[in-house]
């Protein structure tokens, strides 16, 4: 499964990454000449209402989604594992109140205050990565604190503890490590998660802003076209729908591989 | 022959709720006025059945779960009373092997670096000599060298209760505490690892508590028995003492267990009741008084019991 996932994902990566050598034209290069033309050889996606072929602005856009999925998920991640291993390690008060307060961000609904938010700020993409963090990490910190409540109690942190081990190499070296894995597979469905909220926030005029192009701003453009203009729609979404697929796919994957006792038993 | 380690009225409740919305909750003695002495180069075996707090009372003396009540002394150091940074420099001297090799050693970690680890931390060995130690540490607990790098998770239940005693052993304690050390494992791999225990103890002059629910072994390793039922020392002497002239029923009954002759003579009465000795109600031979007040641990050193109907 990890494999189909890489499979999609790998190209994408590529893609992001060698954008101006695939890509045929300038991304934002307006040519009147050829408004909504419909895929041909020259511009294999076909091109928007000013002329811009859609195959470079997928292909630059692809560099938007990743940045924005792995930031955003990074900040939530971070976030998610400090506040979870202080709840869950320490436990009693603090984590009674790390708990509760994180019940009260939960409760917000998150895209909406992402648009409270970018409606006072400048809506750009770094402002974006940031407000999709700092609302993602309240699951992560969930997961890690229930790992840790049943890790800390595990004989073999109470040898650590009967060796004397500082505080700090213990929730490091022997808590962390082992309540690490269910993460790796939330972060990387998280990636999916994040790209889906950037193309949304973009779709709706919030995120990434024009000419720069985003998958999401493309299919701005579509909607108003897409009786017209079926290329418009398609391939940004498809971009979009093979991306967090991927993402999904490699998360279940990482699960058996990050898993030493699973993978003993796959050999 | 110094005193290696001195316990007196050491108590340990838990308070437990009956169910989520209880208010009122239930006091679980789980160690109840313990006092014993440990010499130097001497092992305890301590028996009794699960849930009478042999594990607690282990855990209790390291620390890793806070007393209620008591003094701790740990060769001539009050554990419940010094510092931090004191307790853990301390701790090197004293180290416990747990009864499940699964959960004791860090899945994630080689068994080489789970070795290693005390060694460097206490500055017990430069990090370049640290191979040739843990090699040695191997030898010692009959593992050779093809296990380095392996993890826990490629080893047997025997061979991971190697390494988790090579990791108790590594720092050079002088006290070890085996909480069932050998419960957990196939009987054939119990004797193995039961000569491995004689080894050390012959080998080396730890001081040990041998935590045990099987009367066999502990007869075997011990130098002293300690009888617990319920959080309380039952009888407490000579291993041979003990053995062979049982003074509590509760240690008979324990004693005959292992002849096999346990199912005649078992009672299974669990009522409810404050005052008395702890084992009145699966008592065979109980008197009226034996209701009425918990009997004390009296006798000379050598043969200590608490029963009225045997002084």
């Amino acid at each position: 499964m990890a494999l189909v996932g890489l499979i999609i994902l790998v190209p994408m990566f590529l893609c992001a990454l060698f954008a101006p050598f695939i890509s045929l034209h300038d991304p934002v290069e307006p040519d009147l000449r050829n408004i909504l033309t419909s895929p041909s050889f020259s511009h294999p996606f076909g091109t928007d209402t000013l002329g811009r072929d859609v195959f470079s602005r997928v292909v630059y856009g692809s560099r938007i989604s990743l940045l924005v999925g792995f930031v955003s998920v990074g900040i939530a991640t971070l976030i998610g594992i400090m506040i979870g291993a202080v709840s869950g390690y320490y436990g009693g008060i603090i984590d009674e109140l790390i708990m509760r307060f994180v019940d009260l961000v939960m409760c917000f609904p998150t895209f909406f205050l992402i648009l409270a938010v970018i409606a006072l700020l400048e809506p750009s993409i770094w402002n974006i990565m940031i407000v999709i963090g700092l609302t993602n990490w309240m699951g992560i910190a969930r997961l890690i604190r229930a790992e840790i409540l049943s890790i800390k109690n595990k004989e073999f942190v109470l040898a650590a503890k009967a060796q004397g081990f500082s505080e700090y190499r213990i929730i490091f070296k022997h808590v962390l490590p082992n309540a690490l894995s269910p993460v790796y597979v939330v972060a990387t469905l998280g990636i999916g998660g994040a790209i889906l909220t950037e193309s949304a926030l973009s779709f709706l005029g919030i995120g990434v802003q024009p000419p720069t192009p985003s998958w999401g701003n493309i299919l701005t453009q579509a909607k108003d076209n897409i009786e017209v203009a079926w290329w418009l729609s398609l391939y940004p979404g498809l971009a979009i729908f093979l991306t967090v697929m991927g993402y999904n796919l490699f998360g279940e994957g990482l699960r058996d591989i990050f898993d030493p006792r699973r993978r003993y038993q796959l050999r | 022959m110094g005193k290696m380690l001195s316990v007196s009225e050491l108590r340990k409740v838990y308070e437990v709720k009956k169910t989520a919305f209880s208010l009122k909750k239930d006091r679980i003695k789980a160690v109840d006025g313990v006092s014993f002495e440990l010499e130097s180069g001497k092992t305890i075996g301590i028996v009794g059945e699960s849930g009478s707090g042999k594990s607690t009372l282990a855990r209790c003396i390291l620390l890793l779960e806070e007393p209620d009540e008591g003094t701790i002394t740990f060769s001539g150091n009050d554990l419940l009373h010094m510092g931090k940074h004191e307790l853990k420099r301390l701790r090197k001297d004293m180290q416990i092997i747990f009864q499940d090799p699964y959960s004791s050693l860090n899945p994630r970690r080689k068994v080489f670096d789970t070795i290693a680890e005390p060694l460097l931390f206490h500055n017990i060995i430069k990090k370049k000599h640290v191979k040739e130690k843990v090699i040695e540490i191997f030898k010692k607990v009959g593992l050779d060298e093809d296990f380095l790098d392996k993890y826990p998770h490629e080893m047997s239940g025997g061979q991971r209760q190697r390494i988790a005693i090579g990791r108790a052993l590594a720092t050079n304690p002088s006290l070890l505490i085996a909480d069932e050390p050998v419960s957990s494992l196939d009987v054939s791999i119990q004797a193995q690892i039961v000569n491995l225990f004689m080894d050390i103890k012959e080998s080396t002059n730890i001081s040990m508590l041998f935590v045990s629910h099987d009367l066999n072994i502990v007869r075997f390793i011990s130098d002293e028995i300690m009888v617990m039922y319920s959080g309380k020392v039952l009888e407490m002497g000579e291993k041979d003492e003990v053995f062979y002239r049982p003074l509590h029923p509760y240690t008979e009954m324990l004693i005959d267990s292992i002849k096999g002759e346990l199912f005649k003579k078992a009672k299974v009465d669990t009522f409810d009741f404050n005052d008395g000795c702890v084992y009145y109600p699966r008592c065979n031979s109980r008197e009226p008084i034996c209701s009425k007040e918990m009997p004390h641990l009296t006798g000379e050193k050598e043969h200590m019991v608490a029963c009225f109907l045997s002084t």
